[in-house]
């Protein structure tokens, strides 16, 4: 791995974090088009690739750099796109087929406010259902989301990791406020992260089949011009990647793709549970608000208010038995969002309305204080 | 005879296309020229959009990649400049190609890259059921055209020319070795390379207008696809109705992922 700053302090942006991230976990391919607040993320990679032997391509469109980067990953590369919000819908589609087709790849949304163009520069948590509904049809998908640029590092070598241990496109969601926000990066030793490539073959090319049904259900996809010949589509297909009318086949490829990720939960979700173990009152909170939560909390405290955090590092899969287990014992959640309410009607879900879930809901691309989630709280206790 | 099994996907066959389309001739001109070509179907890749003309991978013996409707540009781009090495086989349609592809279809000519299209010119959106292109002639009918189609269609070759690319061909399935031999030089050209293919649609395009019978759709290419030359010299009376076929244009020039190459050893050595 051709990684020369690893155990230095840097300061960077969340967005230059992430470039840096990918570098780190083997992405050697970058196809993006201009969109703020994200464009540094294409910038960086565009000096730094081909100083690695990697690619970097400007397309034409949204759509044109997700397509691009299926491709260079079927090639071989690990891929990776970066956009917001407008970008992150006209990309749908192509999200979608990277799922049908268990390509991986990692997209990074750096999300502002909408609807539509909405607001450019100014921050919001509005695309976190889009992320996992956002493309037609039904598949399990996993999406990540970083707090700070040092998470911003960390969640993209995930990203990676995930995407080629599970066979799919993966997530990661930054707000505007952290990939904007310029702050200390320890870059972790080589030793300290764990870097997943995916499966190769391991019958010979009149033996394979691309998406025969394994144990863990996830295929094995060969390299193209690795004498693998083998079919890609998006159209429902059969263990030999040709499409299909059966409905036993298609039932069961659709079914397997939700399955895949579900089967695999404990193992992809990670959440941070701050001071839960006493606490009568949990915030749930990620991103950006995250880090808003965690001053309110040493507010709370001191004010003599047992409050807790619990921070999903991981929003889809929705940890929805953690969230259970600690409404157990909490006498209500506090769920502030940088959008109407999007995760918190996920938290009341898991609380099958046993627990209240007090919402504290901004629109107005302004970040959300320490004070209005101790404000709530205070009202709430 | 030219064994064609050795390249094709048997288990696939019955292919899709109605009797009397075109496409089967296109797949067949492919393999000849791939096979007289010598080129390692290990390192080839096939990539296709949707509609018809983007069936034909799945049938060839080949790494195929089937994308979505109108990004099977992008997708070959991607496989492209992530290993040069491979040879890519771009597929589509004009519905494909020139009306939701637009975009990348100029964008790939502009940039050069070195990708082998075989465009499939049939007028009309086959598979979804004759919805006019925008290569369906004015005048012509289509299932959204029912009181004939008002809108100029594209001269999809003059706008690869314009747009950058290095090769330009336009031929058609009756004149079938000629077809062969522009795919052969398209497949042998560094750089974007088109071959836009006239084919017969006579289940969506001739039964809405008058040449139902497949013959009839032969009969009208044998007709009216005029050699360029030919073309060149011709009024604008005498063209109405005819189409040029021939090599439009033959240029060397710099290719997108040998550039891009350069500029790595280049950063790599400052």
């Amino acid at each position: 791995m051709e990684n020369d700053s690893s155990g230095q302090i840097r300061m960077m942006q969340g967005n230059q974090a992430c470039a840096e991230g990918a570098l780190a976990a083997g992405c050697r391919f970058f196809a993006g088009y201009p969109i703020t607040p994200s464009s540094e993320i294409a910038e960086h990679l565009s000096v730094a690739l081909p100083k690695l032997g990697g690619k970097f391509i400007q397309m034409e469109d949204e759509i044109a750099a997700m397509g691009a980067i299926i491709g260079a990953s079927l090639a071989g590369m690990k891929s990776l796109t970066a956009t917001s919000g407008p970008g992150f819908s006209l990309k749908q589609e192509n999200i979608g087929y990277a799922g049908m087709a268990e390509v991986p790849c990692v997209v990074i949304n750096v999300m502002r406010g909408g609807p539509s163009t909405g607001m450019p520069t100014l921050p919001a948590q509005m695309d976190v259902q889009q992320a996992r509904w956002g493309s037609h049809g039904d598949r399990g998908v996993i999406v990540l989301v970083a707090d700070s640029a040092q998470e911003s590092y960390e969640q993209t070598i995930r990203a990676f990791n995930l995407a080629e241990k599970y066979m799919t496109p993966v997530i990661l969601l930054l707000d505007e406020i952290v990939g904007h926000t310029t702050e200390k990066v320890i870059i972790p030793e080589r030793s300290e992260y764990e870097i997943i490539d995916r499966k190769k073959p391991d019958l010979p090319p009149d033996k394979y089949l691309p998406y025969r049904e394994t144990e863990d259900l996830i295929p094995v996809l060969a390299t193209f011009g690795t004498g693998y010949k083998y079919n890609v589509t998006g159209l429902c297909h059969n263990e030999t990647g040709f499409p299909t009318n059966d409905p036993a086949i298609i039932g069961a490829q659709i079914k397997r793709l939700t399955d895949k990720i579900i089967i695999h939960k404990k193992d992809i979700i990670r959440n941070r549970m701050v001071m839960l173990e006493d606490a009568e009152i949990a915030i749930f909170a990620y991103g950006s608000v995250a880090r808003s939560a965690r001053s309110a909390l040493a507010k709370c405290r001191e004010a003599g208010i047992k409050a807790g955090l619990f921070q999903p590092t991981v929003l889809w899969p929705f940890p929805e038995d953690d969230i259970r287990e600690v409404a157990g014992r909490v006498k209500g959640f506090v769920v502030p969002e940088m959008n109407m309410g999007q995760m918190a009607r996920e938290v009341e879900r898991a609380c099958r309305r046993d627990t209240p879930v007090h919402r504290l809901n901004r629109v107005d691309g302004q970040p959300i204080t320490p004070g209005e989630i101790v404000d709530l709280i205070k009202g709430v206790v | 005879m030219f064994n064609y099994l050795e390249y094709i996907r048997e288990s696939n066959f019955p292919h899709i296309w109605c009797a009397g389309c075109g496409d089967g001739i296109i797949l067949k001109a492919l393999i000849r020229a791939i096979d007289k070509l010598g080129m390692s179907r290990d390192e080839s890749v096939m990539v296709s959009g949707i509609g018809c003309s983007s069936r034909t991978p799945g049938y060839m013996d080949i790494n195929t990649l089937h994308t979505t409707h109108g990004r099977a540009l992008p997708f070959a781009t991607g496989v492209k400049l992530a290993n040069p090495d491979l040879k890519v086989i771009v597929i589509t349609g004009d519905g494909d190609a020139t009306a939701i592809g637009g975009n990348h279809f100029i964008h790939a000519a502009r940039r050069n890259i070195d990708l082998t299209v075989l465009l499939y010119n049939n007028y009309i959106y086959g598979m979804t059921g004759g919805q006019c292109s925008p290569m369906t002639p004015v005048g012509s009918k289509a299932s959204t055209a029912q009181h004939g189609n008002l809108e100029p269609s594209f001269n999809t070759s003059g706008l690869a020319i314009a747009a950058g690319a290095s090769f330009v061909a336009r031929t058609d399935v009756y004149h079938v070795q000629q077809c062969e031999k522009f795919i052969s030089k398209a497949l042998q050209k560094k750089g974007f390379s088109l071959v836009e293919i006239m084919t017969p649609c006579p289940t969506a395009y001739g039964r809405r207008n008058k040449m139902a019978n497949p013959v009839t759709m032969m009969e009208w290419l044998k007709d009216n696809m005029v050699p360029v030359a030919k073309y060149d010299k011709m009024t604008d009376q005498e063209r109405e109705g005819k189409v040029s076929a021939g090599i439009l244009c033959d240029i060397d020039k710099a290719e997108f992922t040998a550039e891009y190459d350069k500029l790595i050893k280049k950063v790599r050595t400052e």
